[in-house]
């Protein structure tokens, strides 16, 4: 490829799954005060199969990401694993934001950086409708090759290869670039930022980009033009108290177990 | 005449998935259901009979050689060009992987609101399609509406069941056109091939273990406790990380969430991680050597205990009770 390869991945600060999670209760929205935001696993995955392809041809990966302020932490965390330079799309008005106004505001953003391939966490942990990938796929007009294992990039023909899982086995692909590619939990180790990893990523230059700096409509946006909107919503129902057994040791308390089972029209 | 809601159909090799029936049930609450068939010539007469039994009263056949060369964008073109004709009240698409990007590329080129992974559907006294999510792995229950466009869904898999109606459905060709350029190209098809165990979101009965199965080798105990119940085996991301047990088979956040019948936990300390992924099952059994271990806070019957004597036990217990 006569030119360096430009990869952009997507990262998206989350809250930490192994906190309790929990949805406030005016609007059913997400409690993000309520948990620790950390980088979304999936994405330093996508980070790590950036940094590998261009690793391997030349060029650079830039981190994009959308959300409020602090999710920096999640764009400086992919600079310290080696992305090159991290873009914020960030403004009050995304507060809120349903995945098809995610989209319209990320695919503008990608059309200003006009990557080669776009990399994204096949789902994100918190929203997990895993619709954003193609959702950007559309907007942009590229192919895309999601849950995405043992990525291939043939330089010269500019043809991406790669294996697809899905529900039922896995699909050898192929794409011409440019493409949006989503990986998944198999797709590689992630690796950790070392200490000058760590240094220089406070040196690598993060830009910020307000609605009014992308070719989007601003109607498109805020809290009343949501594609969806949450009618009720209810905390799960407690679950009745359950009986605990101590076993002897010998087996006494399986007979107990197989008398619910049988109540309970399980056996 | 209802207005028309559109369903995908699930179907390999000419075979329906299961939860294409769940769909047709699903758009029945809806409307009128119109399934759109996607695949190489034939496929919708072929379907159509067992489609009609379901309840679809149309069934829109995009077929061509196009259908199986590419990945996801002939499904988006069969469903806009569907939506364009008859203008549904909805488009339901199964919660797979394929499904749901499928369901995607066609809200961003319908402009329409999305909403993942539903558990159900109903329609609202003002006409409105209401979709009810369990979100947060069961935490909470949310009833969601699409305020932008048609609405498109995308349905858990089991989450309704199927019923049969005495109907039969017409066949519709619709033109299939596909933009190659925009479009990744299937090179080889590598299937799974089908285990004895029925799949972790479908089955009755889930058997998982967790860190205290120990080793690789010791999850023969849980797959034994599966097998007597014909149903499948989990593991929580513990015995995943430490090689115990394939990633395929981990349930919790970031693997798959269950739902079945009877969930029967070996060895499973509980972490959040791993409730998420089965909090809603309707009943649960954990087995555990420590007494303050967190999955006794939702087990409805709960062992203190060795599960090396119990599992062995239990599945004995089980395999006498059933002859």
């Amino acid at each position: 490829m006569s030119d360096p390869l430009h990869v952009v991945v997507l990262v998206k600060q989350v809250p930490d799954t192994y906190s309790e999670r929990r949805l406030r209760e005016e609007d059913w929205t997400l409690d993000r005060d309520a948990t620790d935001p950390v980088i979304d696993e999936i994405d330093t995955r996508g980070v790590e199969a950036g940094l590998q392809l261009v690793e391997e041809h030349g060029g650079e990966v830039t981190v994009l990401t959308m959300g409020p302020e602090r999710a920096t932490e999640a764009l400086r965390k992919a600079l310290a694993m080696g992305a090159a330079r991290a873009v914020h799309v960030q403004d009050d008005r995304l507060a809120g934001a349903c995945a098809l106004q995610t989209s319209v505001a990320l695919a503008a953003a990608l059309r200003t950086l006009a990557p080669d391939l776009v990399i994204t966490g096949n789902e994100s942990t918190d929203g997990r409708t895993g619709s954003l990938p193609s959702m950007l796929a559309e907007r942009l007009g590229v192919p895309q090759i999601t849950s995405a294992k043992a990525l291939r990039l043939d330089a010269a023909t500019r043809s991406l290869s790669a294996e697809r899982v899905h529900d039922s086995g896995v699909t050898e692909v192929t794409a011409t670039l440019p493409a949006v590619v989503s990986v998944n939990e198999k797709t590689n180790e992630p690796r950790y930022p070392n200490f000058k990893g760590i240094m220089s990523a406070k040196k690598k230059p993060v830009s910020v980009l307000g609605l009014d700096d992308l070719e989007v409509d601003p109607a498109r946006f805020g809290t009343g033009a949501t594609s969806t909107t949450v009618l009720a919503g209810a905390p799960r129902p407690a679950r009745a108290a359950g009986e605990t057994l101590t076993d002897d040791g010998q087996g006494n308390s399986v007979a107990t177990v197989v008398e619910h089972l049988v109540a309970g029209r399980l056996l | 005449m209802s207005q028309p809601v559109l369903v995908l159909v699930d179907h390999a090799g000419g075979a329906l998935r299961p939860i294409t029936a769940e769909l047709l049930t699903a758009a029945a609450r809806l409307g009128d259901p119109t399934a759109v068939v996607v695949g190489t010539p034939g496929t919708a007469q072929q379907l159509a009979a067992e489609l009609g039994r379901h309840g679809a009263s149309r069934v829109f056949a995009a077929e061509g050689p196009d259908a199986e060369a590419y990945l996801i964008t002939p499904a988006v073109a069969a469903l806009a060009a569907a939506a364009a004709q008859t203008q549904p009240v909805a488009v339901l698409l199964p919660s797979t992987i394929d499904g749901r990007e499928v369901a995607g590329r066609l809200s961003a080129r319908l402009e329409s609101g999305l909403l993942a992974d539903a558990v159900d559907v109903r329609l609202a006294e003002d006409g409105t399609v209401v979709a009810e999510q369990s979100v947060f792995g069961g935490e909470y229950t949310v009833h969601a509406r699409v305020t932008v466009g048609t609405p498109i869904i995308s349905l858990r898999t089991s989450a309704i069941e199927a019923q049969e109606t005495a109907g039969t459905a017409e066949v519709v060709p619709v033109e299939l056109v596909v933009d190659p350029a925009v479009s990744a190209r299937v090179v080889a098809e590598h299937p799974e091939p089908a285990g004895d165990r029925p799949e972790l979101t479908a089955a009755d009965v889930v058997v998982s273990g967790g860190r205290g199965v120990g080793s690789a080798e010791n999850f023969a105990l849980v797959e034994a406790l599966a097998d007597v119940f014909g149903g499948a085996v989990g593991a929580s991301r513990a015995a995943v990380d430490s090689g115990y047990y394939p990633s395929q088979f981990q349930v919790g956040q970031t693997g798959t969430t269950v739902s079945p019948q009877l969930y029967i936990a070996l060895g499973v300390s509980g972490a959040i991680q791993h409730r998420a992924g089965m909090q809603t099952s309707k009943t649960i059994v954990a087995v555990n050597k420590d007494p303050d271990a967190p999955i006794f806070e939702l087990a409805d019957v709960g062992v203190v205990g060795d599960l090396f004597t119990i599992a062995p036990a239990l599945t004995e217990a089980v395999r006498e009770r059933k002859g």
